[in-house]
């Protein structure tokens, strides 16, 4: 189906996040407000003011009544999705780059970048069902690699922490005792920054996108690599379907050669793999820069991506999509 | 081994000598040079091993003999004059000439050393100066520092060099035999070097040999694909063998830089230039011919740049590679090379020139030999302001007779182009309008088989268009012409044989065509016009004998293109010249898209040559004739090959599967274990993720139903 084409972002997105009735999309943009869209029809719903730098990522709550955000402010906050209405910041000292709720959406796991001299870390922050008991205190601050932690998410029963970024290494935290459980094999691992993760939905497993090229799906409790998806741009951004056995890969090339190449040659797709065959089934053009961001709604009938471009585009599936057979 | 003495011992003996040891600075001790009092190094076996030759830094040191014996007085006129002659040469260090003097009788001894900056330098005055006459008595005799060791160690005696056994070497020839009768190529990508089989069956390169920093800048076949040629800064060397690829020989060059195979590969030429000392002074160019299979030098030429820059009075810089060219044919008698009003050709026998004369060719710009016989066309432009016109002359070697000259009036340049078989030479001529303001083109066609030599002229219809790329189709008659000056340019194709009468004659025009490189198959008859750069790589496939287009299609910033010797396969590669999309494509003939490889750092893509078909033209037009009773077996194969492969390929999906499904199906066992606990921390929330995953299968059906019918709806408004 035609795509629909949403504007409201100013400058190039960052995340997109479906909650999990499927009905809301949350986007991130390096303009200072996230928004908030109706997943069916892509009107605008509303947006969350208050942030005064780039939002780099959002999570919401089971019952989409929170929302989170971190942003190149240097701050996180809490929002109530319904009203618009800033419930609490966490002040850092160096900009929040990923955030995500735990199961039961008591905790939240909030990572900042290095900073000055501070390295990356990732914060674990209680979250309290009352927004007026709220406070910014850390349960567990876990003191992070070297160079930028590009996501962080709790892993299966909020027993461990999963994160990577710029060293290309995946590692699994201990999420009491901030321990370092498991990190990804150099040999089979990513060679350059990982960009993106992206959870399974029941959360057995998880994707990862990275500048060299490919994508590799990983067992959560074990992170063995199970299956690796080579492509021919630098991934940005991955997703998984959780009705069929696809992934989607976005990317481009580098952000700041596009003015010079032609648009041919960036290639700006949101390509299909068969997750078990490691694949390649098709892709779906339209973006005129990289695609930053990806999401599946949990129905698995629509996705969205959003571009350097600034765009966000909806994809409601067609009925052939889901028969396709290689 | 060395009879080491324990430590004990060695304080006795310290004892007993009165020595306190403790006290002893042992690395103060010296042995006495050549003396190791049967201490073996430990180093000591790498250095047997390798036997390696090392500098002695005395390189840049020569000795000058036979200068005059002078009293002391005479002494400082003496120095100036020899100061004066070698610093004209290179410059002389401080404290770099040194002359010796006999302190009984306080006169010279007759000799003095001098040393320079380089090893180059001294090279060369040694080699400007030995002779040299500063008077009746006294003729320079100069010898390298570092010679004098080797003059030493000759022994008196003649010994009969020892006579190797013969071993048998690798056929290097093995790769011809390959039962699927695959081509072989070569790619440099980052650090690797790889040669891979094109396996179009099964659309996919088959590793042969790789390796990483095999060269240092460039590799390259040899004309005949028997060796692989890597570059490095100490030479160049040939690999080649029949499973693998093992260095056969090393060409001593420090700093290398160009190469050159004799097209029938028995000798390489090397190329280096090296900054002078003096940078007024013109670069030093060394060039080095090598016997390929012994890796004797057989002639080097050495000299400043200028001398091999060529182009008579044309004023072109640099030296144009290569500088010898080869005479045709695989015997690699002759090779010629261009200087200032000269021709010299050369002969491989001797080494040296031909009559032991160069040609004289007033202004002599171009020059180039017929593919197979010992013919050398070559191009003098005009001169006297036009009163002497310019020429274009066919000269046989080694009589240095002329076959055939051809007077062209008011030329701006000239291209010269033979066909492969020597039959016919084209050369695009450029004049110059009456008002010489502008230019326009035309081609002298000379049917060099053909009693007397024929001369034929062809002009464009359009005579102001510019000349964009030509080719003659390899051992055939026609030949393939891109010209226009709009960016869309035309494409024409001429034979020189039609019908009765042997008349060039046009075929057909291709209007407007993104095009600007032809390359022809090398068994003829199909052309690949191709965009490459500005057009970003628009590839068409053109068939002459039908003189239909069969295919097109796109590689996007495609640079480079090649077919594969037998004009099987047509590789089109993206180099780094661009940072994107680096790697090749390989197409069949017909511009049917088979594979593609991408590469990071991408620089070279070279098909492995095959020597020539030892079939007789009869021959081959007689299996052409009958090619289907050849062919049947080869389909069959191809058939057998792709059962083979969607049999492996439907094995392999179901293996995939299977792991699938085992992971799967650990991760659901998983995922249910754990629903108590995270009802829990959902605050008993019942977790109900097990029950969803049915009811949306069962959604999915309906969901699906219901909008197919919605689609039909859109699809008739659309």
């Amino acid at each position: 189906m035609r795509p629909i084409l949403m504007k409201g972002h100013e400058r190039p997105l960052t995340f997109l996040k479906y909650n999990r009735d499927g009905d809301l999309l949350f986007s991130c943009a390096k303009d200072h407000n996230p928004t908030v869209w109706f997943a069916d029809n892509g009107e605008r719903l509303g947006t969350y003011h208050g942030h005064n730098g780039a939002v780099w990522c959002c999570d919401v709550s089971r019952d989409s009544g929170r929302l989170i955000t971190g942003s190149a402010d240097q701050t996180a906050k809490l929002w109530n999705v319904q009203t618009g209405q800033q419930l609490f910041t966490f002040n850092f000292d160096s900009p929040a780059r990923s955030v995500d709720f735990s199961v039961g959406d008591k905790l939240a796991v909030i990572t900042t970048d290095p900073f000055m001299e501070l390295p990356s870390a990732i914060h674990v922050k209680r979250i309290a069902k009352d927004p007026t008991e709220q406070t910014g205190e850390s349960v567990l601050l876990i003191k992070g690699p070297q160079g930028r932690i590009n996501r962080a998410i709790w892993g299966p029963l909020n027993r461990t922490i999963i994160s990577a970024g710029e060293d290309a290494v995946i590692r699994i935290w201990d999420s009491e005792t901030g321990k370092l459980l498991k990190e990804s094999d150099k040999e089979s691992g990513h060679k350059k920054t990982v960009t993106s993760l992206a959870k399974s939905s029941d959360g057995s497993h998880f994707l990862t996108g990275s500048l060299d090229k490919s994508a590799r799906l990983w067992d959560t409790r074990t992170l063995t690599l199970i299956k690796t998806y080579v492509t021919e741009r630098p991934v940005n951004a991955v997703a998984m379907s959780p009705l069929l056995d696809h992934v989607v890969l976005g990317g481009g090339q580098d952000a700041s050669a596009v003015t010079t190449t032609d648009h041919r040659a960036g290639k700006f797709e949101a390509k299909f793999y068969d997750k078990i065959l490691q694949e390649e089934i098709g892709g779906v053009k339209g973006h005129f820069g990289p695609i930053n961001a990806l999401a599946f709604n949990p129905d698995g009938k629509s996705f969205s991506s959003g571009g350097e471009d600034g765009y966000v585009r909806l994809h409601h599936f067609d009925p052939d999509y889901f028969n396709i057979k290689i | 081994m060395a009879d080491v003495m324990v430590m004990k011992e060695i304080e006795d003996t310290a004892l007993r000598l009165g020595v306190d040891i403790s006290t002893l600075d042992l690395d103060s001790i010296r042995l006495p040079p050549g003396e190791n009092y049967g201490i073996v190094s430990d180093d000591e076996e790498v250095y047997l091993e390798d036997n390696l030759e090392f500098e002695s830094g005395f390189g840049n040191i020569i000795v000058v003999d036979n200068l005059p014996v002078v009293p002391k007085e005479k002494f400082e006129k003496l120095e100036g004059v020899v100061r004066k002659i070698y610093s004209q040469i290179g410059v002389i260090k401080e404290d770099g000439l040194w002359m010796p003097v006999d302190p009984e009788t306080d006169k010279t001894l007759g000799y003095c050393f001098i040393e320079y900056n380089t090893p180059q330098e001294a090279e060369l005055a040694k080699e400007k100066t030995h002779g040299y006459k500063l008077d009746r008595a006294h003729i320079f005799c100069v010898s390298m520092f570092d010679d004098f060791d080797r003059f030493m160690k000759v022994p008196n005696e003649w010994a009969p060099p020892e006579t190797k056994p013969y071993a048998p070497g690798e056929n290097l020839q093995h790769w011809l035999t390959d039962p699927k009768a695959r081509d072989q190529f070569v790619i440099r990508a980052g650090s690797d070097t790889e040669v891979l089989w094109n396996d179009a069956r099964h659309l996919k390169p088959d590793p042969v040999y790789k390796r990483a920093y095999w060269t240092e800048s460039f590799v390259q076949w040899s004309p005949l694909g028997t060796y692989l040629a890597t570059v490095h800064r100490q030479g160049a060397a040939v690999w080649g063998g029949s499973t693998s690829f093992n260095r056969l020989m090393r060409y001593a060059h420090p700093q290398v830089k160009l190469i050159d195979f004799s097209p029938g590969e028995k000798y390489l030429v090397t190329y280096s230039s090296h900054e002078p000392s003096n940078p007024r002074d013109a670069n030093r160019v060394v060039i080095n011919i090598f016997d390929v299979r012994t890796g004797k030098v057989m002639r080097d030429f050495k000299g400043s740049a200028d001398d091999f820059a060529v182009g008579g009075a044309g004023g072109v810089t640099g030296v144009s590679w290569p500088v010898f060219k080869w005479s045709g044919g695989r015997d690699d008698k002759y090779f010629a090379r261009m200087g200032k009003n000269i021709l010299s050709v050369y002969e491989t026998e001797t080494f040296s020139l031909v009559d032991k004369k160069s040609l004289k060719v007033e202004n002599i710009m171009d020059f180039c030999w017929s593919p197979t016989d010992p013919i050398i066309a070559l191009f003098v432009p005009e001169m006297g302001g036009g009163n002497q016109p310019a020429r274009v002359s066919l000269i046989q070697v080694p009589s240095k007779e002329e076959l055939r000259q051809k007077n062209l009036f008011s030329v701006s340049d000239c291209k010269m182009y033979w066909q492969s078989n020597g039959d016919y030479l084209a050369v695009n001529v450029e004049r110059y309008t009456k008002t010489k303001k502008s230019t326009y083109t035309g081609f002298e066609l000379f049917r060099i088989k053909e009693r007397d030599i024929p001369i034929e002229v062809l002009e464009l219809e359009n005579k102001n268009d510019k000349i964009i790329a030509f080719a003659w189709e390899p051992k055939g008659h026609r030949f393939v012409v891109i010209h226009g000056d709009n960016p869309k340019p035309d494409v024409s194709i001429y034979s020189m044989r039609t019908g009765q009468n042997s008349r060039v004659s046009k075929l057909t025009t291709l209007k407007g065509k993104q095009a600007n490189a032809l390359f022809w198959s090398p068994a003829g008859r199909y052309i690949v016009l191709a965009g490459l750069k500005g057009f970003n790589g628009q590839l068409e496939f053109y068939n002459v004998d039908e003189l239909e287009t069969m295919a097109t299609a796109e590689h996007f910033m495609a640079t480079d293109i090649e077919w594969d010797p037998t004009g099987r396969y047509v590789a089109t590669a993206v180099t780094s010249v661009h940072e994107m999309e680096n790697g090749f494509n390989i197409w069949s003939f017909n511009g049917k898209h088979l594979y593609r490889i991408l590469k990071d750092h991408f620089f070279q893509f070279l098909w492995r040559p095959r020597p020539p078909s030892f079939l007789s033209s009869e021959k081959e037009e007689e299996i052409a004739k009958n090619l289907k009773k050849y062919s049947k077996k080869y389909e069959a194969e191809d058939q057998d090959v792709s059962l083979l492969l969607s049999e492996q390929e439907r094995e392999k999906r179901r293996m995939l599967k299977e792991d699938w499904d085992k992971w799967v199906n650990d991760w659901k066992r998983m995922h249910e274990e754990e629903s108590l606990y995270r009802q829990k921390l959902r605050d008993g929330e019942a977790s109900d993720e097990e029950e969803e995953y049915e009811a949306k299968d069962i959604e999915v059906e309906e969901v699906i139903h219901v909008s197919k019918e919605v689609l039909h709806l859109e699809y008739g408004q659309e």
